[in-house]
């Protein structure tokens, strides 16, 4: 405990709101992302998918496609390379069991079921229109409506899906004040502004993989097993992304065709998916169907929340939407029941998209939340307030640092809530219906062991390595900071690279962890760096600080100096020459323990936000957002603020506008485009302001930091639903909420 | 995209020409629409006739006549202070549409021929009579939340997607059409032809006949004119339900009133009924409402969109109102 609060309090650089260091590469285009890749002359690949939801290929005519000049190869269920079927663990990540091209079943529509290579992008888009695929279409279900085949996870990634306690009916039957609503949520769909790009590479027998992952190991771990190959024979660079969101987490079958395609044809090749593609190829967020049931006392008192899930999957893989999961444990609530039901469609799989399950479940919780404080005439935010759980009531343990509280009470003053009407439909300004909505925000705190390697060498360059990624977040720029407090240099001093199976292992880059997992990796690498060094400058005699004791040395402004006479110093290039063998290099790790059996690690906020309604148009906009946050010790106030108002950015999207339509005859995605999938556009978003409630968390990990990556969206579309509700009487339990949802909302309405 | 020919014309008479040799042959100015629907595997021009650097971009006032050259892009068309005085309308619905980037590379006369935005159309997969006659219709039981409610067919309920044109239906635009027998004015209105059994042929454009004007003839009518566009989102999209609407006032009552509507029709809808209704009227709620009524009758709505005909009835009042100034 005694060196995390030295580490803390000679911090410098973490904690400042430094700009990112890869900010530079990135607007000068020096940043290379996968497509990218410095490889001479690749063949292009384009895929074609299927256009039935069910069924088999019939039959296949590639002959025009490979007439057409430029077409070297078309690769189809028939002639591909054979690989074998793979299980999800989480060492492979699959998200299907369903290797790619290996036969004419149809799973879905949106499936590969060939792969043009051609000498150019043109020819190779050119011969995926001229390949003609016969299919014998079966009978699907593509619709929650109709699904038939219903299954009750127990668990999902280790937690409990269908959790209890107490006695959940009894006590809402018992109960004073019920509400008893369901709500609903549309399919989503991530769309980073990259798409999904893989180039691949075969020399002697070891392939090199360019692409765009949130995981690079996870990767290399299913291409080696899907090529039979040591793991050390495949390696996967992923050093930028254009974003991620989770549609780059797991593993897709796509960079498993590129690296087919550069097999059979011994070139490299290089393969980006379209973006029409990407509605299919790489998950999205299931559909959501949530009854939500609460029974509380007349002063809004929780006594028993039962919240049932539906939601979708695919026949070829699982995956659980757990809307239910912090349901459990958001609370002061003694009577709980959750279900996850997931019905098995004949459609693509699901995947995580930015905050998982909790997206869509503090939407609906959110929501019955603000429904119970009006059917008890309470302001919604003394609901939230006056429900807090001091512990968490799903394991019973302390959390290691809740500011909920802070995070409403100060919300509440930067907003002004106080100023709040009570009754709906009461605030009207220029011709406008405002309204003012709160919810709940919160992310579990997840972290996984990770490595990571620090190298100093006799040019001064202190060099960081970790096969972590930077999805567009901070990473680079963090993972620099950390190393610099160590090593008392200035972090724009130092190189970071990642997004390399060859570096040391960390995990993939979700479930918010990789600040949490890697950062403290960093800073073991980077202090056993630092002592190397010190044991250097005091050994050697040709140092300033020859003789001195370690304690009366530290690290400062580039150099080891003495702390009683701080121009007795040595730099860390004359360190590295004095010790001789080149560079000092030092190769850290972190870990969780067993503090999770004792304590509960969670990150919370308050959303609070405004609307103002145009009731003639119907038209609804977000004229204010806030987001106040806890999130433990916060290590880059910029790139932090940054990650909450993408993530407050996105739950406008999510509230008002984001929805991929299944056409329920074909199981095919028709608004499979940026022009019909509308994410906010500048014009959408307003002022947002971020703060942070600051209380390090050094019972997760020796930074005190937990991660910021997805808690930013989760409960914005509760507080928007909610805001609605307050400007115009009209409870929209359906997303997102689109105008002619609004229509009815007159004086007569509500 | 299928390869094509591309030829850069270096006169109109030459384009038209390059067009009549070749079937299915496309001009290109801004390529807005047609690169994109060539991507898509919707459009495939054997040869592409680059017509963008023909000197058609003018801005030009002759006496009270207005015209504007077909290779105007719609940025300058936008800001030119002769359209923003004397066609407010169609200054707002240019700079409604799209975003700055396509504004600056889309032309006036590109513009008027941009193709729907019906997700059935716009790929191959999918049933349509449009793209591919006799095919059927994937949008009349498909998800049809954008389509149009005026102006269908049992072939296609696809709705004209565009902002300029709306503007200019209102305000009697004529355009400019250069053919092999010279040169010809048509109204804007006869240059869209309704889907009924061919929503295959979307305009009455003989074989080479290319665009190479839009005139508008300025009015005091044309000055009190107002373009509204609704939306999902506050920008980048297109209209669910848009009016454009001028109105001339006399003492108390409306002398003269025009009114067109988008995202509605399956062309750029006049509504020459609700426009009779209005004159001789007091500006006021009752006359817009009876106006907003009439211009939406004989609408045909279908599972998604049936919420279009309120949506538009309430913004045909609302456009009213503010072009009458008749307040809140």
């Amino acid at each position: 405990m005694s060196t995390v609060i030295e580490a803390v309090a000679v911090s410098r650089a973490v904690g400042q709101p430094l700009d990112r260091i890869d900010g530079h590469a990135k607007v000068t285009g020096a940043a290379r992302y996968a497509a990218d890749a410095p490889i001479a002359a690749p063949l292009h690949a384009a895929i074609v998918q299927s256009t039935i939801p069910c069924g088999r290929i019939a039959a296949i005519d590639e002959s025009a496609a490979r007439n057409l000049a430029g077409v070297v190869e078309v690769l189809t269920y028939r002639n591909a390379p054979r690989v074998p079927v793979l299980s999800f663990d989480f060492t492979t990540p699959v998200t299907e069991e369903l290797a790619p091209l290996q036969s004419d079943a149809i799973a879905y529509d949106g499936q590969h079921v060939a792969v043009v290579i051609a000498e150019t992008f043109e020819a190779a888009r050119a011969g995926a229109t001229l390949l003609r695929i016969g299919y014998e279409r079966r009978e699907a279900e593509v619709s929650l409506d109709t699904a038939r085949t219903i299954e009750h996870p127990e668990q999902w990634f280790g937690d409990d899906a269908q959790p209890r306690r107490g006695d959940p009916e009894r006590a809402y039957n018992a109960a004073a004040v019920r509400v008893d609503a369901t709500y609903t949520t549309p399919e989503e769909t991530h769309n980073p502004l990259e798409p999904s790009v893989t180039v691949a590479e075969w020399r002697d027998g070891e392939l090199t993989v360019y692409d765009a992952t949130q995981w690079v190991r996870g990767t290399r771990a299913v291409l080696a097993k899907s090529f039979e190959l040591d793991e050390e024979k495949v390696r996967v660079i992923s050093p930028f992304l254009g974003g991620g969101f989770g549609c780059k987490g797991f593993f897709w079958p796509h960079p498993l065709i590129a690296a087919m395609a550069a097999k059979v044809t011994n070139r490299p090749v290089k393969l980006v998916l379209t973006r029409e593609q990407m509605f299919t190829s790489c998950g999205y967020r299931s559909e959501t169907r949530q009854r939500v049931r609460i029974g509380a006392s007349r002063e809004g008192r929780l006594q028993a929340i039962l919240h049932d899930v539906l939601a979708e999957s695919s026949r070829v893989g699982m995956f659980v939407e757990s809307a239910g999961a912090v349901t459990t444990m958001l609370y002061d609530v003694s009577n709980i029941a959750v279900t996850h039901r997931i019905a098995r469609l004949d459609v693509p799989t699901p995947t995580a998209m930015r905050a998982p399950g909790k997206a869509p479940g503090t939407y609906a919780l959110g929501s019955a939340l603000d429904e119970l404080a009006y059917a008890c005439g309470l302001d919604p935010l003394d609901v939230l307030r006056r429900n807090d759980a001091a512990v968490d009531r799903s394991s019973g343990l302390p959390f290691s640092s809740k500011q909920l509280l802070a995070c409403y009470e100060r919300g509440a003053e930067a907003f002004g809530w106080s100023a709040r009407p009570k009754a709906p439909r009461a605030w009207r300004e220029g011709g406008e219906l405002v309204g003012w909505g709160v919810a709940t925000a919160t992310y579990p705190a997840l972290r996984s062991p990770a490595q990571a390697r620090v190298t100093l060498s006799t040019d001064g360059l202190v060099d960081v390595a970790s096969a972590t990624h930077d999805l567009g977040t901070g990473m680079y720029t963090i993972l620099a900071q950390i190393a610099a407090d160590e090593l008392g240099v200035d972090p724009r001093a130092i190189r970071v690279r990642i997004g390399d199976s060859s570096f040391p292992v960390a995990p993939v880059a979700g479930g918010s962890m990789s600040s949490a997992s890697v950062g403290p990796a960093v800073q073991d690498a980077a202090r056993r760096a630092y002592h190397e060094a010190v044991a250097i400058a005091t050994s050697s005699g040709e140092s300033a600080l020859h003789g001195l004791p370690e304690r009366d040395v530290e690290a400062r402004d580039g150099a080891l100096r003495s702390k009683a006479d701080p121009s007795r110093a040595v730099t860390y290039a004359d360190l590295v020459r004095l010790g001789g063998s080149g560079a000092i290099e030092a190769l850290g790790s972190a870990a969780p323990g067993d503090e999770d059996e004792r304590l509960s690690f969670y990150s919370f906020g308050a959303q609070f936000v405004e609307v103002r309604f145009d009731e003639e148009l119907a038209r609804l906009r977000v004229s204010r957002a806030l987001g106040v946050f806890d999130c433990g010790r916060i290590l880059n106030p910029k790139t932090a603020r940054s990650q909450m108002i993408g993530g407050i950015v996105w739950g406008i999207g999510m509230a008002m506008l984001e929805e991929t339509v299944r056409d329920p005859r074909y199981g095919a995605v028709v608004t499979n485009n940026l022009a019909d999938y509308h994410v906010p556009v500048n014009a959408d978003v307003p002022d947002i302001d971020v703060l942070f409630v600051e209380e390090p968390d050094l019972a997760f990990n020796s930074l005190g930091a937990r991660g910021v990556g997805e808690i930013g969206i989760t409960g914005v579309a509760a507080a928007i639903a909610n805001a609605v509700y307050h400007a115009t009487g009209v409870r929209v339990r359906d997303l997102p909420i689109v105008p002619e949802k609004l229509l009815g909302a007159g004086p007569a309405a509500g | 995209m299928r390869a094509f020919e591309y030829v850069v014309a270096a006169s109109s008479a030459a384009a038209r020409t390059l067009a009549r040799e070749v079937d299915g042959a496309r001009f290109y100015a801004g390529g807005t629409t047609l690169v994109d629907l060539m991507k898509a595997d919707v459009e495939r021009p054997r040869r592409v006739i680059d017509i963008s650097r023909l000197p058609l971009a003018a801005i030009e006032q002759r006496g009270d006549v207005v015209r504007i050259g077909a290779l105007a892009r719609n940025s300058d068309v936008a800001y030119d202070a002769r359209i923003v005085l004397h066609f407010p309308a169609v200054s707002e619905a240019l700079l409604s549409g799209a975003s700055g980037q396509i504004r600056n590379a889309a032309t006036i006369g590109g513009n008027l021929l941009q193709r729907t935005r019906c997700s059935y159309f716009r790929e191959t997969r999918w049933r349509c009579n449009k793209r591919e006659p006799g095919s059927g219709c994937d949008a009349l039981d498909g998800f049809n939340r954008g389509h149009a409610v005026l102006g269908t067919s049992d072939s296609c309920i696809a709705s004209y997607p565009g902002d300029l044109a709306v503007a200019l239906c209102a305000l009697s635009a004529r355009v400019v059409v250069e053919g092999n027998d010279g040169e010809r004015t048509i109204a804007l209105d006869d240059l869209y032809v309704l889907p009924g059994e061919h929503p295959e042929r979307e305009t009455t454009l003989g074989p080479g006949e290319l665009i190479t004007a839009v005139e508008l003839r300025a009015e005091r009518l044309h000055e009190r004119s107002h373009y509204l566009k609704i939306r999902d989102r506050a920008s980048f999209e297109f209209a669910l339900v848009s009016v454009a609407c001028a109105v001339e006032l006399d003492g108390k009552n409306i002398a003269q009133a025009r009114l067109a509507l988008g995202g509605v029709g399956t062309v750029p809808w006049r509504a020459r009924e609700a426009e009779a209704a209005l004159t001789g009227a007091p500006p006021g709620e009752a006359a817009f409402r009876r106006a907003a009524e009439t211009a939406l009758t004989g609408a045909r709505t279908r599972a998604h969109n049936a919420y279009k005909v309120e949506l538009a009835q309430r913004a045909i009042v609302r456009a009213l109102r503010s072009v009458c100034g008749t307040g809140a």
